[in-house]
């Protein structure tokens, strides 16, 4: 099998800094991290090529920077690693965004799977992988918990608000994971090591034959305006005194409510 | 034309007249040729196998915006009901068409539920868009987002709302990417700029952590997912009067590519329905193991209310994701929130933090959940959990006289 995993760099800290021109997120001079659930996709990838043989090839759009990313993808035991870093793409929303990811996916060629995680925690949109799904003209199976490959076929057990629903969908095929699905291996020492010194290759729009109008602020309909600290919600009344005291408290605080009364 | 024919690679096999659910192509002379009814939905372009059909999948900045006139919301519904957040959508999206001047529709897409056009035009709704085939019963992405990027071709409404339920999330980007326009993923506030008559989304990122304000100046329609339990829904008048427009639509089960194999129904048990419950008692991390959720369980049993959970808690495998509360779960408003053993990280405090009143049990004094809490108590949860559920229970069998 041949097996793509989409894997995006977020940054580590939950501190976020804007472009007051651009409005687009600073990613520079951030430590980047591999997003959490990508290294779960990464992992999905590694079992599925454990079990049926093949390759995993680990791709990811960004800055320079984001090659880290790609080196710790490639120290869990991915087989190749491709960045595409294009001062063109930047500003990419989510379906500017998918298009340079499915000239990639086209340009590495008969792809049997791409995995991605459910969503990022930086753009938390989930939105790339559907749109990547429908850019390559493939099924897509979303907020996967479980998958295997049977007779050419790809199963997937997926997890919605109050059910689980098992769908069945041929090859090549697009999954977005959560984070149940697996436990992400840790990279041994060796591999770590192995992986700095391991070639990345390094693509440029040009490389994967894309229309420049489609990627970066001119490929993105949307656009972000305006960015701000959400409003936080002043602090109450802490309670104090042993135990008793304090279910005392809080039993009465309850009843004051009134609940039930509608 | 976004969705084009190549003659020469026609083979004339007829898998894109199957797999047309508008029934828009002939074969003539052995060559597919595309009729009056053809809406540019691109189930053709994905069924054929030669390279004949072509969907040319570009966003245009020259798009003419003002072909574009109407508000949509696309209704949601599992069991034969509509589920909650198709209310909160019409609800906003009724806002938004008045502010606009422009009507209301809701985009209906199953089998057999032509009984729900009725409450879409009592909550709100001017005109109910129904597409019913036994091939659309079940969601599945591929003939949902062929039918509805259809309807949207023909009717073009210039905004189209999606609940940001697990079913509208799979369905808009794939929907958004088709018709090569933007979607604002998981929106909590919607209004319209009327100088330049644009939909404008604003929306958490970076788990609660920003908010950003977004707009789609270039491309129709504006879409976007809108996350359930914050818009609110207009009370039903059964006296709304509204147009029911039936899609003519059929659907071929062969050239569906996702086969559900099997639909596990979860929280049968009455507890979880987070979004409705007056009360939710919630536990994270501090609870230490799956089997200490039984004080969560027993302190909501004597309260009536709804058993939540961190995406600690959930990620550590103690709850099913059904419970989870936060940006990644579910936004909830209950009268009274009750949190122990959670931090609150600010994706919690994203999906709670409107509650009335919150009481926040936590060990550790520095805990960001005191930062929202009404009453924050300091201390054991294993002590105070189930003394509270004790004195509750005594509350309960021997009320207090009353006082006159």
């Amino acid at each position: 099998m041949k097996i793509v995993v989409c894997i995006k760099q977020v940054p580590e800290s939950t501190e976020v800094r804007v472009d007051p021109e651009t409005k687009a997120l600073i990613r520079e001079g951030v430590k980047g991290i591999v997003n959490p659930v990508d290294e779960n996709a990464i992992e999905a990838g590694l079992q599925l090529r454990e079990a049926h043989g093949g390759t995993v090839t680990v791709i990811t759009m960004g800055p320079p920077q984001a090659e880290e990313a790609l080196r710790h993808a490639l120290a869990m035991g991915a087989d190749e690693a491709i960045l595409l870093t294009d001062p063109a793409s930047r500003g990419s929303d989510t379906l500017a965004t998918s298009y340079t990811l499915a000239q990639m996916v086209r340009k590495i060629g008969e792809v049997d799977l791409v995995l991605c995680g459910r969503q990022a925690v930086d753009g938390d949109t989930g939105q790339v992988g559907p749109e990547l799904a429908e850019r390559l003209g493939i099924p897509q199976v979303t907020f996967a918990i479980e998958i295997e490959v049977v007779d050419g076929k790809l199963r997937a057990r997926r997890v919605l608000d109050d059910f689980f629903e098992v769908l069945e969908v041929r090859l090549p095929a697009l999954v977005t994971v959560v984070k149940q699905i697996n436990d992400p291996r840790y990279p041994s020492m060796r591999n770590v090591l192995k992986a700095k010194r391991a070639q990345i290759a390094k693509w440029t729009l040009a490389d994967v034959e894309a229309d420049p109008t489609q990627t970066g602020f001119d490929g993105s309909p949307t656009q972000v305006i305006e960015v701000w600290p959400p409003p936080r919600r002043g602090g109450g009344r802490m309670l104090e005194g042993s135990v008793e005291e304090i279910v005392e408290q809080i039993a009465g605080a309850i009843e004051d409510m009134n609940l039930g009364a509608g | 034309m976004p969705v084009t024919i190549i003659a020469d690679n026609c083979t004339g096999c007829r898998l894109c007249l199957r797999a047309c659910p508008y029934g828009a192509i002939d074969i003539v002379d052995a060559v597919a040729r595309f009729n009056e009814k053809c809406t540019q939905c691109g189930a053709c372009a994905s069924a054929c196998k030669f390279g004949a059909i072509v969907l040319e999948a570009a966003f245009r900045r020259d798009v003419d915006v003002s072909e574009y006139r109407g508000v949509w919301v696309v209704a949601e519904h599992l069991h034969g009901e509509l589920r909650r957040g198709t209310f909160e959508l019409l609800g906003e999206g009724r806002r938004l068409a008045d502010k606009l001047g422009v009507e209301l529709g809701a985009a209906l897409l199953g089998d057999a539920i032509g009984g729900l056009t009725a409450p879409l035009i009592a909550h709100g709704a001017d005109r109910a868009f129904i597409a019913q085939d036994p091939v659309l019963a079940h969601f599945r992405t591929g003939p949902h987002t062929d039918v509805l990027a259809g309807m949207i071709n023909r009717y073009k409404p210039e905004i189209v709302l999606i609940s940001a339920t697990p079913q509208g999330r799979d369905l808009a980007p794939r929907v958004a990417a088709r018709l090569s326009t933007g979607l604002t993923a998981d929106c909590t506030g919607l209004d319209i700029d009327q100088a330049e008559r644009l939909l404008v989304q604003t929306r958490p990122a970076f788990g609660g952590n920003l908010m950003a304000t977004i707009v789609c100046r270039h491309a129709r329609p504006q879409m976007a997912t809108v996350r359930p339990g914050v818009m609110k829904p207009l009370a039903p008048d059964p006296s709304r009067t509204g147009e029911v427009v039936e899609i003519p639509v059929r659907l071929d089960e062969m050239s569906v590519v996702a086969k559900v194999v099997e639909v596990v129904q979860q929280g049968t048990d009455g507890r979880v329905n987070l979004q409705d419950a007056e009360v939710i008692v919630a536990g994270g991390r501090g609870l230490g193991k799956a089997e200490n959720f039984s004080l969560i369980r027993e302190l909501a049993e004597v309260l009536g209310a709804a058993v939540g959970a961190s995406r600690a808690a959930v990620d550590a495998g103690w709850i099913p994701a059904y419970h989870q509360v936060g940006q990644t779960g579910r936004t909830v408003q209950p009268k009274l929130y009750i949190a122990c053993g959670i931090s609150g990280a600010v994706q919690h405090l994203a999906g709670m933090s409107s509650s009335d009143v919150i009481i926040a049990i936590n060990k550790d004094p520095s805990a960001p959940i005191f930062g929202v809490a009404t009453y924050g108590i300091v201390g054991d949860l294993f002590e105070i959990v189930p003394a509270l559920t004790k004195r509750l229970k005594q509350a309960r069998s021997h009320p207090a006289a009353p006082t006159l």
